[in-house]
């Protein structure tokens, strides 16, 4: 007893109550260099933690503890944040212009990819002590922006080269020397990528030329196949004013739910074959299409000039069935883990909106400055990020 | 290369005279224009507009380009890359407003 208070106080804890980390999340206050810890059970924020750098584009990836937000800035910052303390536990400046990273499988590693200079740089998730820096030299013999950044089964990252057309594997089973398996040729402009819930398929999305590039880790010596190439060659290409994520791709495990570039569409491919199941016409270019847990429906938001609008297509129907207009600069959807809230960031409107996915109706907001990404600890848990 | 470039500075140029009419933006539009630019140009090019996976858009990467024909790539996009047209939504004087405060140093959103 006394052992356990001693501890209390030598930890320096803010609050002497124990708590769970499973219903927190982090929003990214993407202005500020900040990031608000919240609370999904009470629809609250805990606390503001501030001094991150530049988040203009910041992913989060979490400790397999989910008590620790591993925080991903634009400017190269790697940012480890204590949900419990609500404080900068470490930071380090690991490279000049990041993209996002992933943790591993065995939550030892954390892998961050920069776009300058291009390439993989691996840290000890406890201490941000460098582990492994892979530079993203194409067989171009260029150094390429690395893109689409994923976790894999089998203590693997996997990512994409965006100038290269390139797909990379890397197996961290010895951290410090990582064996590489490289796939050239895949395609032009890998703009991001992806891993489907069950870890098994690979796939990265290409802005220079139609389909997507789609990788089997079950069976690395098939190689890369481009599928769903006729989804895109039909009409005139549209503007894209901001590139799709596809992080958020909803795979519902049967089905996939993607975003078309240069469409306002989206495509559902069966998860199988990996063919075109359904085109359904949608509010603008598709940015994220998240699914609901459970995967009845997906939730979609739109780049510019149509990111005030939020879409709810219904699967089993086909059908889109709501259209929201929540506000200006909708830029990220996230649902609680068992999917009864979702959580909209409006960037213009300086406010998190909390919607009821069955009702519609809005049942709490809370005051964030920009907001931009929102990430609950349930992230902890899949494969990917 | 050398013809387009000289065939895009002309064309810049017929552009920049027609600037030179335009009456100045106010304060209220010029605003917008630094959000758009930080907020929207900067889902690429970064907020702080030091690049993204688009290319960096400060003074210093700027100084060697001709205005006439960062004007021209805002206002129809570059072909066979990600970046978009954006006359739909911004008028000849505004583009040029951008490119000439890029080049100055883009004003801070706040």
């Amino acid at each position: 007893m006394l052992l356990v208070l001693a501890l209390g106080v030598l930890s320096g804890c803010a609050s002497p109550n124990l708590r769970g980390t499973g219903d927190l999340g982090v929003v990214v206050e993407r202005a500020t260099g900040s990031v608000q810890i919240v609370d999904t059970t009470h629809r609250t924020s805990l606390a503001r933690v501030d001094g991150l750098g530049d988040l203009s584009h910041a992913s989060i990836s979490y400790s397999r503890d989910a008590r620790y937000a591993y925080v991903f800035g634009r400017d190269g910052g790697l940012t480890r944040v204590d949900l419990l303390t609500q404080r900068i536990d470490r930071r380090i400046i690991q490279g000049g212009n990041s993209i996002g990273g992933a943790i591993s499988a065995d939550g030892r590693l954390v892998a961050v990819a920069n776009y300058e200079p291009g390439g993989v740089k691996v840290f000890d998730a406890g201490t941000l002590a460098l582990v492994a820096d892979i530079p993203a030299v194409g067989s171009n013999g260029k150094r390429s922006k690395v893109v689409g950044l994923v976790d894999a089964p089998g203590q693997r990252f996997v990512f994409s080269l965006y100038d290269a057309g390139e797909i990379w594997v890397a197996d961290m089973h010895d951290p410090s020397q990582p064996v590489l398996r490289k796939f050239t040729g895949i395609g032009k402009e890998p703009y991001d990528g992806m891993i489907t819930s069950d870890g098994r398929h690979y796939a990265a999305g290409l802005f220079g030329e139609d389909g997507v590039a789609l990788l089997d880790l079950w069976n690395l010596d098939a190689g890369v196949a481009r599928v769903l190439v006729e989804f895109g060659r039909h009409g005139e290409k549209l503007p894209v004013y901001k590139m799709p994520h596809l992080e958020g791709w909803a795979s519902t495990g049967s089905q996939i739910v993607l975003p078309a570039v240069g469409k306002h569409e989206v495509i559902i491919a069966d998860q199988n074959s990996w063919k075109e199941v359904a085109r359904i016409p949608v509010a603008g270019q598709v940015v994220f299409a998240v699914a609901r847990p459970g995967g009845r429906e997906v939730w979609l938001n739109f780049a510019f000039p149509n990111n005030d609008t939020v879409q709810v297509l219904d699967l089993p129907t086909r059908r889109i069935v709501q259209t929201l207009t929540p506000g200006k600069g909708v830029l990220h959807i996230e649902f609680s883990p068992r999917g009864e809230q979702v959580w909209l960031s409006l960037r213009d409107e300086n406010r998190v909106e909390i919607y009821d996915p069955d009702s519609f109706a809005r049942i709490g907001t809370l005051p964030v400055e920009s907001p931009s990404g929102i990430f609950f600890t349930v992230r902890a848990h899949r494969t990917g990020l | 290369m050398r013809i387009l470039t000289t065939a895009g500075m002309v064309i810049g140029m017929a552009f920049s005279s027609a600037f030179a009419n335009s009456p100045p933006l106010d304060p209220q539009r010029q605003n917008e224009l630094v959000r758009l630019v930080r907020q929207d140009c900067g889902s690429c090019h970064g907020m702080e507009l030091r690049g993204g996976l688009g290319p960096a858009l400060t003074p210093q990467t700027l100084r060697d380009k001709p205005a006439s024909s960062l004007v021209s790539t805002i206002l129809h996009g570059r072909p066979g890359t990600p970046m978009p047209p954006w006359k739909n939504f911004l008028s000849e004087s505004e583009a040029d407003w951008i490119v000439d405060n890029l080049q100055k140093g883009f004003p801070d959103a706040r």
